[in-house]
């Protein structure tokens, strides 16, 4: 086991850029890059909590912007109706995407395969249809948040430091509970199932029970990412649960290398990166980002931590 | 009775356009093991090819003819140039690939042909009303769809299960080594069933062109139902898209104009009308969730494997 890879230190070098931004912001005066920074880093929140069902545990969820728009519609519905207290908007965010993992995942594990992205991205869409009805939360056209979560002088979420610095923790707090998890046995219950389902049933595992409490614990994370997100915008809308932002965040996980730790973090920096900076060259960015998405699949297997791992081996 | 028998072919004719596009998907799913996304960017383009050629020429029989030419070599140039580089990889690397084709094609037009859509006029002997029944008139537009797509999926039907070609395709579903050790050239079988399955996603977008407006992402949410098609039809299955696309129009079709008036029934009016069109756009999903909870593997599955 070498102890320095190059994919090593490209992950401690972006962790090292990630906790010095707010300072980098601070004495350029450059407010804009805390902005885009803290939407960086709540997305790749989201995508380490799809990492942990489809890297590791070989599920794979094309409707996770679900559990986004879930996490952001309890932080705004709340607060819409006069509870503006993050200690009850918070736990509530988590506890609406247990509920809906748990009822989804319990559905959809009976499938696999192309039918298990298929039903998914069913039920995603269904979500979708039913904030698009909710008239007195804004319907089609959203819900604006007009105040964000009141952690009663803990933390303010209004100042800009404080909120990214919020951001980043949950960020590295739910990344160091993946690693937990997946070198639990728990953990490696789940990936044998990835690798052969049957052969872990026939030695007594209860595989479904094991991949519903996988899928509920990485909906409920994707929740927290939600519930961040309708702090970050002050504003959610159906548009948060759309199929396409589905696939953002499956982009962002296979660009980064899926089934690694910090994969999804490099590839939500990168992808969103990529797409700011495509986008003040040319308001056509996507016609650039489409087929480098394409030559991605078509060369770059494993993502950028596969490239960097075999950069690394020479 | 009118209005019921209206929506019935309204059901009928979306239905029927659904199986287009999703026969399309599982074609190339079913025989080639491919996921392609982009499918919906093919029934957009069909819509963009078909406005612009008939503005072209004048004529809208033309500029139809002329667009589904166009999608079916839009779809063997994606196919050789980058798709076909993709068989046999992880279904995940599909999905990844063709959702950059999904970003790639959105801009394009929207480079082209603007961010506004496009409207595709009818000349005026497809706008007349025919009488279908006795008091009960419909579009004639809308008629010659439906006649248009059972031609096609007959056309289909009967090419895939009666001649030298379908036989050929049904065999490289069942095991691509042997028939490529037979001496068939496979390649060109692949690239021949992908731009078939584009050219039906480019029928399918320049029939529903003069219904709708084109636009741009006018792909994406009929794709969804294009797939929520093929899962309850079963995945590879013609006849379980052709029935399941049938069955999907008119729940989708029938749901949204009678579920309001029902839920009035038994809701207070406030309440029926905000959850009316939640519950109806739903319809479609709650019935594939029930039909993957019943059979997982849909409800036709093709028999093979």
């Amino acid at each position: 086991m070498k102890s320095f890879t190059v994919s090593k230190a490209v992950t401690a070098l972006m962790l090292a850029g990630l906790v010095l931004l707010p300072l980098y912001s601070q004495a350029s005066g450059n407010i804009f890059i805390l902005t885009l920074f803290t939407r960086i880093v709540i997305l790749a929140l989201a995508a380490a909590s799809l990492n942990l069902i489809m890297g590791f545990g070989g599920m794979m969820s094309f409707g996770h912007a679900a559990y986004l728009g879930i996490g952001g519609y309890a932080v705004g519905m709340l607060a819409q109706e006069g509870v503006g207290s993050g200690f009850i908007q918070f736990p509530v965010a988590l506890a609406a995407s247990a509920t809906y993992a748990l009822v989804i995942g319990a559905l959809s594990l009976r499938t696999r395969g192309v039918y298990f992205i298929m039903i998914t991205l069913a039920f995603a869409q269904m979500a979708y249809y039913v904030a698009s009805g909710l008239a007195r939360y804004g319907g089609d056209d959203g819900l604006t948040v007009y105040k964000r979560s009141d952690f009663s002088g803990l933390i303010n979420l209004s100042n800009r430091t404080q909120f990214y610095y919020l951001c980043l923790a949950c960020l590295l707090g739910v990344i160091f509970l993946i690693w937990r998890i997946v070198n639990s046995r728990f953990g490696l219950v789940v990936q044998g199932l990835r690798s052969n389902e049957q052969r872990m049933q026939a030695i007594g595992f209860p595989a479904k029970r094991y991949q519903l409490v996988c899928f509920v614990i990485s909906g409920t994370m994707c929740g927290l990412a939600g519930a961040l997100l309708a702090n970050n915008t002050d504003f959610v809308s159906p548009a948060v649960m759309y199929w396409t932002r589905s696939g953002d965040l499956m982009v962002m996980v296979i660009l980064g290398g899926m089934g690694t730790l910090f994969g999804p973090v490099v590839g939500a920096v990168v992808f969103l990166l990529l797409e700011e900076f495509l986008s003040q060259i040319t308001e056509y960015w996507a016609l650039i980002m489409g087929p480098l998405l394409l030559l991605i699949v078509l060369f770059g297997r494993g993502g950028i931590m596969g490239m960097l791992g075999r950069v690394g081996r020479g | 009775m009118l209005l019921v028998v209206e929506q019935f072919l309204n059901g009928l004719q979306f239905g029927l356009l659904l199986f287009l596009l999703a026969a399309g998907l599982t074609l190339v799913f079913g025989i080639m093991d491919f996921v392609n996304l982009a499918h919906g960017s093919l029934y957009m383009m069909g819509a963009y090819f078909a406005a612009t050629f008939a503005a072209w020429t004048g004529s809208f029989l033309l500029g139809a003819l002329l667009a589904l030419g166009a999608t079916l070599i839009l779809g063997i140039v994606l196919e050789m140039s980058a798709l076909r580089h993709l068989y046999g990889r992880d279904h995940l690397d599909h999905v990844l690939a063709t959702f950059g084709l999904i970003l790639f094609f959105n801009e394009a037009v929207r480079l082209i042909w603007g961010p506004a859509g496009l409207a595709l006029p009818l000349p005026v002997w497809l706008t007349v009303p025919v009488p279908i029944l006795p008091g009960i008139h419909y579009p004639a537009y809308r008629l010659a769809i439906i006649v248009v797509a059972l031609l096609v999926a007959l056309l289909l039907y009967l090419g895939v299960m009666r001649t030298r070609i379908g036989m050929l395709i049904r065999a490289g579903a069942s095991n691509r080594e042997m028939i490529g050790a037979l001496g068939i050239n496979i390649k060109l079988l692949y690239t021949l069933v992908f731009g078939l399955g584009a050219a039906l996603a480019g029928l399918a977008g320049l029939m529903q062109a003069p219904i709708l407006t084109v636009q741009i992402g006018m792909g994406e949410n009929i794709l969804i139902l294009a797939f929520v098609i093929i899962v309850i039809g079963g995945i590879g299955s013609i006849r379980g898209a052709f029935l399941a696309a049938i069955f999907v129009g008119m729940i989708d079709t029938l749901g949204r104009a009678f579920l309001p008036n029902l839920l009035r029934q038994v809701l207070s009016g406030a309440a029926a009308s905000t959850a009316a069109p939640a519950l109806s756009s739903m319809l479609i999903y709650l019935l594939m969730a029930i039909v993957l909870v019943v059979r997982p593997e849909g409800l036709f599955p093709a028999n093979r494997r």
